[in-house]
């Protein structure tokens, strides 16, 4: 029973995994580019999600608007800091990349102070918890696995039925051979980052829920995990990111129920370094053609 | 006449510098002298020791304010044998060497015993000096073991003593009162593994639940900054324990609190001073509903004392609240005062070996009440006191008790 319920515990926090992990491995598929921002994105979309409820206004709104605020976040840094580099060597586009994350979680610093606020998130998901068959599961953990399994059967339709899925695929397999299809690329690649910015305020509202503190630096290690989860399911892969960041959250509780709770950070850098040493593909990634 | 000249100059400087030394001691000279002959004839002379600058001035601030409230209501109300007690403070920055300059200069100053210092490292730098001088010594703040006791020579500086509880007292108390006060058989402990606070109070906590017979059915930590404790909670939550202790910040506690409800653990929850203002950091009051834990004073204590205290407090520092460093440096100046009072009685010479003697031995025997509770000393001069229980009920702290 126990071990169900720590399961449980970990589908919870990998599907917040998996959420955000998409993001990283579609923008990834897409132009080739890590962007670590992202961790710092789902730390904007928690402040206005919190900010917007403290403000007494419904939490509807503040879920709509903070998935909003997201998507327009993610569509400025790409036109101001990656458009502008999209020929420039990968490598100034990774380093760019990590300059947007750390001018986001300064900026947050510097207008909202380094303290901690807390997140309402009973206002958002009321605590509530169920007794089923021995196994205690809260409302907010129905809420987040259904959200999350939604959401990726969504992207996973977005991208396999719809014209604008098909041109993703397209301008992820060759960008130059779309273009000349007639293609939009500028459009095509901006409207990844507004999918994977959506997903990834979604995935802000259900860690806030979880975990209800919002902090300049919620979205570090909270990005990095998600990042080696996209690594692990093979980069650029849909239903690998899925898979991945699962396997990372129910990983990190395997190893805290084990009472190695210290350990739990060590555990998922070194399933970074193994999976890249072994197999870097991870589960699901195709085998690049020294196109890196 | 170039070289001459510059002859000239020189000794003109080594004269004017030379000069001015001597005018230095001159000023300072007497003054002393004359305050030590003063003292032994009508005033008593303590030491106060602190930052009032720099980056821990705040602390300093708020013990210094108890201090100077107990030493003017002290006078008023005739001082000690029929003198008056005069305070010599000595800003220490917060600085190690520049407290050991500081408790020099005291000494010299003819002080017969110091209240100081108020951060741990000061205080610790200090202490073996005034350990060899055999100067009785009481500080309002400094919580850490080392204050009192050089583990390395298994050494207690016996004349060094505190007003405020140290930190592994926390959990012995909270692991007492979970048997005595709440019956629990079973206890559960969830702490941070990367911070010397929360592993000392776990560690003294367990021990004491051992030998009070209270079953610790459940251990669990954590690193420094994590956020997900759902592993943890569901380990604990099929022990099913009757109280869980947090010997953690209040900011992770929120953090605990909330995943704990959703774990479905039904325990009362104990915490320690770290817990203090911990409603500002829950996102919802209800989740920490009935939680205890302990502090080292509280406004709403109804003791005589402590209203007293702080309407005196108040009228002296317009309206102010006093926190907590102000009431334990209210305590540290009572109990040496009343120190220095026996030894005034024992008929020993101001400011001799046997006073000082006298003084340390009257504060080891120190047992009564104080405005941060009763207090009496153990063979380490660590306070055996009560401490403020604070309840959190229908969404607010309020006073349990002292215990």
């Amino acid at each position: 029973m126990i071990v169900l319920q720590q399961l449980i515990n970990g589908l919870q926090l990998g599907s917040v995994y998996a959420l955000i992990a998409l993001g990283y491995s579609m923008v990834y598929g897409i132009i080739l580019l890590l962007n670590f921002a992202h961790g710092d994105i789902i730390m904007v979309g928690g402040y206005i999600a919190l900010l917007i409820i403290s403000a007494g206004i419904s939490p509807l709104v503040a879920v709509v608007a903070s998935v909003a605020g997201c998507i327009v976040l993610a569509c400025l840094i790409e036109k101001a800091a990656y458009t502008p580099l999209r020929s420039a060597p990968r490598i100034s586009l990774l380093i760019t990349a990590i300059g947007v994350s750390y001018f986001l979680e300064n900026v947050a610093q510097l207008i909202l102070g380094a303290d901690p606020r807390v997140f309402p998130n009973t206002a958002v998901i009321p605590s509530v918890t169920y007794n089923v068959g021995g196994l205690n599961i809260s409302l907010t953990t129905i809420v987040t696995l259904a959200v999350a399994v939604v959401s990726m059967a969504a992207l996973t339709l977005l991208v396999q039925k719809t014209k604008m899925g098909k041109a993703m695929r397209a301008v992820s397999e060759d960008m130059g051979a779309a273009q000349m299809m007639g293609i939009n690329i500028n459009r095509t690649i901006t409207f990844t980052f507004a999918v994977g910015a959506a997903l990834a305020g979604i995935g802000a509202i259900l860690y806030c829920c979880r975990y209800p503190q919002v902090k300049p630096t919620t979205g570090y290690l909270l990005g990095l995990k998600a990042f080696v989860a996209a690594v692990l399911g093979g980069i650029g892969s849909i239903p690998g990111a899925m898979l991945g960041g699962l396997a990372i959250g129910v990983a990190e509780v395997v190893v805290t129920a084990l009472g190695y709770s210290t350990w739990t950070d060590a555990v998922v850098f070194a399933i970074l370094i193994v999976v890249l040493l072994v197999k870097p593909t991870g589960f699901m990634g195709a085998s690049m053609n020294e196109k890196v | 006449m170039k070289t001459k000249m510059k002859k000239f100059v020189c000794m003109a400087l080594v004269v004017v510098m030379a000069m001015a030394c001597l005018v230095g001691c001159g000023s300072s000279a007497p003054a002393s002298e004359g305050g030590s002959q003063a003292a032994s004839a009508d005033t008593i002379k303590i030491g106060w020791l602190g930052p009032l600058t720099g980056g821990v001035a705040q602390y300093g601030e708020a013990v210094k304010s108890g201090v100077d409230l107990y030493v003017e209501q002290l006078n008023a109300a005739g001082g000690i044998n029929g003198k008056q007690v005069e305070l010599v403070v000595y800003d220490e920055e917060g600085d190690s060497t520049k407290a050991v300059t500081g408790y020099n200069s005291l000494m010299d100053d003819g002080v017969v015993a110091v209240v100081g210092s108020v951060t741990t490292a000061p205080t610790v730098a200090v202490v073996t000096e005034a350990f060899a001088d055999n100067t009785p010594m009481i500080t309002a703040s400094a919580t850490a073991i080392d204050v009192t006791y050089n583990a390395d020579q298994d050494t207690v500086y016996t004349n060094m003593f505190r007003s405020c509880f140290i930190d592994s007292f926390q959990g012995v108390t909270m692991a007492r009162f979970a048997k005595e006060e709440m019956g629990a058989a079973t206890a559960a402990v969830l702490y941070d593994n990367g911070d010397t606070y929360s592993t000392g109070v776990y560690e003294y906590f367990v021990n004491q639940c051992a030998e009070l017979g209270v079953e610790v059915v459940a251990t669990e930590s954590y690193a420094s900054g994590s956020v997900d404790f759902s592993g943890q909670l569901t380990n604990i939550a099929a022990a099913d324990p009757d109280v869980l202790f947090l010997p953690v910040y209040y900011n992770d506690v929120a953090l605990i609190a909330s995943q704990a409800a959703d774990a479905g653990i039904t325990a009362t929850m104990l915490g320690v001073d770290g817990w203090s203002s911990v409603l500002d950091s829950v996102s919802d009051p209800a989740l920490v509903e009935g939680a205890y834990y302990c502090s080292g004073y509280s406004v709403e204590d109804t003791r005589e004392l402590v209203v007293n205290f702080l309407a005196d407090y108040a009228a002296k520092y317009d309206g102010k609240v006093s926190n907590m460093f102000g009431a334990q440096g209210y305590d540290a100046a009572w109990i040496l005062c009343n120190a220095i009072a026996a030894a005034e009685e024992s008929g020993a010479e101001y400011g001799s070996d046997e006073y000082k003697q006298a003084v340390i031995d009257a504060m080891a025997a120190t047992d009564s009440e104080f405005v941060t509770g009763h207090v009496s000393f153990d063979d380490h001069n660590d306070p055996q006191k009560t401490a403020a229980i604070i309840q959190i009920t229908d969404g607010a702290e309020s006073f349990w008790g002292n215990f």
